[in-house]
């Protein structure tokens, strides 16, 4: 995912981050010294940990020691990339309150499932990564298909991430594209290469604090300014979006909504197959419950991250509607989205508008420094999780005899392999920008398929290698060619669906959905699907493999239930998973 | 390493930056019509300022968690 979420490709998937016609106000003295703060100490706690790091197990999984609250802040922000921050926002004008759907339909319920089901196999198996529990469930075949395709993914999502970086700070800042690319890269690699997991996941939780305290002021301000939520919704209703804005669920009988989608399309294919797909499955969050001190501090971790998850709408979604708020009524000298040449209007640009707008000097130096810094954690994450697949389920797996030492040199090697490349990637980008719009796509292609395998995997004894390899290749491709068959309507035919004209099918035979938005979400069910079924049913006709005995820790039904009776009730992850989704319901009902 | 030590110093230091940013600043009522006259400066950085603090005390207090 790019950086690396499916939240992000969704909200951002109408186009790249565009920031033609931005610019900051000039930033002065104390903007300046709060950016080089920052980074003096991102750097400074790469050496600080530099220490802890002797060993392939320090360097690729922290040496499981980190407490809970801890990795449960960077499993979040591993994901919270500035791509997700400007494209939250960008929902949150666009969609309104339907954007919240990524949060308490998608994530939360994810993030607590992972928490209580997943997260005994995952952490109890000794995994070092997803795809070595993928080869300890089923075979080598699968292992490698999934560790090639993340191993890409990862450097892709990272070059993306790199690209917008600098393209942001080259339009922002007017700095040097390629000096911000050089610039970055090297700070990241620095702190990676001197602290390993460690060094990512604490500049993961320095961030987190660093968005909150950049970005929240922003709601609080445009809030007042719109009149408070009272003016927000008078606002919102007398705008052609109209009641269309203000609610989650209370326009989804049919496809008449912002995004184009019926309720079943929301729990299904966002809820169910696209947040579980990637939550569950992707190795750059799941490393960081790895690096938990406990199997409790490992369960605990993505339920930790979904409490402040679930009140990130205020800062991040909120914005973006009072911004189309206050764009359709404009008081002269106030605050309206910026314009596209095409006159409509350009969402990516709301939230560092607004920022430009509300901020002065000081606080905008803030806000910067928290979309840079959520830029970098983001490609650090990445890289992070490149480094140990490429070692551990690459290397190691054509070389098994190969020492720790070795192991810690070879994920230095890749750690600089993995910058270069992505910093590869990100030219690459920036030369066809509908390249990144493919990508998306086929990360998109590849969680859904995933999550399926882990499902059959994790829940049932019968599916097996045979099963789960077809499966996932067969369910990819399932994906790519129902792609071809679909379309968004108002979408040129091509890279965002319908290719399969350009083989000579006739474009009224397509299938087509009213919003981009919903035509991903099919692709998704669609994908589930038939992975699902093609692994089961190839599973029954051939062999088992593996034994209880070789199953046992890695099969829910096999493996001996946790005992939490040493946590307070409250810290027990099924309780705490309770009251997060409590009140992610909760949410929902209030803003239904 | 404690986290909340670095995250805690981060804060702090800004907190005492924005404040007497703020502080200086006061006066300029051009600069904080952008902010609707609220001086977020000094509001923030006191904000701020406080939540170093309290990540500082816990840090050397020790209390593991």
């Amino acid at each position: 995912m790019p950086d690396p979420s499916i939240f992000s490709f969704l909200a951002s998937a109408a186009g790249a981050v565009s920031t033609e016609g931005l610019k900051a106000p000039p930033l002065n003295f104390i903007d300046w010294s709060i950016l080089l703060i920052y980074l003096a100490f991102v750097i400074g706690i790469g050496f600080a940990l530099k220490k802890y790091t002797k060993s392939a197990e320090d360097f690729f999984l922290s040496g499981r020691s980190i407490p809970g609250w801890v990795t449960g802040l960077a499993f979040i922000s591993a994901n919270l990339g500035a791509q997700e921050l400007i494209g939250m926002a960008a929902s949150g004008a666009e969609y309104g309150i339907m954007t919240s759907h990524f949060y308490w339909v998608g994530a939360i319920p994810a993030m607590v499932f992972i928490g209580i089901f997943m997260m005994p196999m995952y952490y109890g198996s000794k995994a070092k990564s997803v795809p070595e529990y993928l080869k300890m469930r089923y075979n080598e075949p699968t292992r490698v298909f999934n560790s090639v395709s993340f191993a890409f993914m990862t450097v892709a999502s990272s070059g993306i991430s790199m690209h917008a970086l600098a393209d942001l700070l080259h339009a922002l800042l007017g700095w040097n594209y390629y000096a911000s690319l050089v610039i970055t890269s090297a700070i990241v690699l620095a702190y990676v290469l001197k602290g390993g997991l460690s060094s990512a996941i604490y500049t993961e939780v320095l961030q987190f604090f660093m968005i909150v305290f950049g970005i929240a002021p922003l709601a609080y301000i445009a809030l007042k300014d719109v009149g408070g939520w009272s003016g927000l919704v008078a606002k919102l209703q007398s705008s052609p979006q109209g009641q269309g804005a203000l609610h989650s669920w209370a326009e989804t009988a049919g496809t008449a909504n912002p995004m184009g989608v019926p309720w079943y399309g929301i729990l299904l294919g966002l809820g169910f197959v696209l947040s579980f797909g990637y939550w569950c499955t992707n190795f750059a969050e799941v490393q960081r419950a790895l690096a938990a001190n406990s199997m409790g501090a490992a369960r605990r971790t993505p339920i930790i991250g979904a409490i402040p998850k679930m009140l990130f709408p205020a800062i991040v979604i909120l914005p973006g509607m009072i911004a189309y708020g206050l764009t359709s009524d404009t008081v002269a000298g106030g605050y309206s989205i910026p314009i596209k040449p095409d006159g409509a209007l350009n969402y990516n640009q709301v939230l560092p508008s607004m920022i430009f707008h509300y901020f002065p000097n000081g606080l905008l130096g803030l806000a910067i420094t928290a979309l840079m810094a959520s830029f970098m954690s983001g490609m650090a994450a990445n890289v992070t999780a490149f480094n140990t697949v490429w070692t551990y389920d690459l290397y190691k797996t054509i070389n098994p005899n190969k020492t720790d030492r070795d192991l810690l040199a070879m994920g230095k090697y890749a750690t600089v392999f993995g910058i270069v490349a992505a910093m590869g990637f990100a030219l690459f980008a920036s030369k066809y920008n509908n390249i990144m719009s493919v990508l998306q796509l086929v990360f998109g292609f590849v969680n859904a398929p995933l999550f399926a395998t882990f499902l059959l995997g994790m829940f049932t004894r019968r599916s097996n290698g045979t099963g789960s390899f077809w499966g996932l290749v067969v369910g990819t491709s399932t994906a790519v060619l129902f792609h071809g068959f679909s379309f968004a309507t108002g979408n040129a035919l091509g890279s965002k669906g319908g290719w399969l004209t350009f083989l000579g099918l006739p474009a009224d035979s397509l299938v087509q959905f009213p919003k981009e938005m919903s035509q991903t979400f099919w692709v998704a069910i669609v994908a589930f699907l038939s992975t699902f079924v093609v692994n089961l049913a190839l599973s029954m006709v051939t062999k088992r493999t593996k034994t209880d005995e070789e199953l046992q820790g890695l099969v829910y039904s096999l493996t001996p239930k946790f005992k939490d009776e040493n946590d307070s009730w409250i810290m027990r992850p099924a309780v705490l998973g309770t009251i997060v989704f409590v009140v992610s319901l909760i949410l929902n009902i209030i803003f239904w | 390493m404690d986290l909340r030590l670095p995250i805690g110093y981060v804060f702090t230091i800004y907190g005492v930056i924005l404040g007497i940013y703020g502080i200086v600043t006061k006066s300029n009522v051009e600069m904080y019509s952008k902010s609707l006259g609220m001086n977020v400066n000094l509001i923030w950085g006191v904000v701020m300022l406080v939540f170093g603090l309290v990540m500082l005390y816990f840090a050397k207090k020790g209390k593991k968690i």
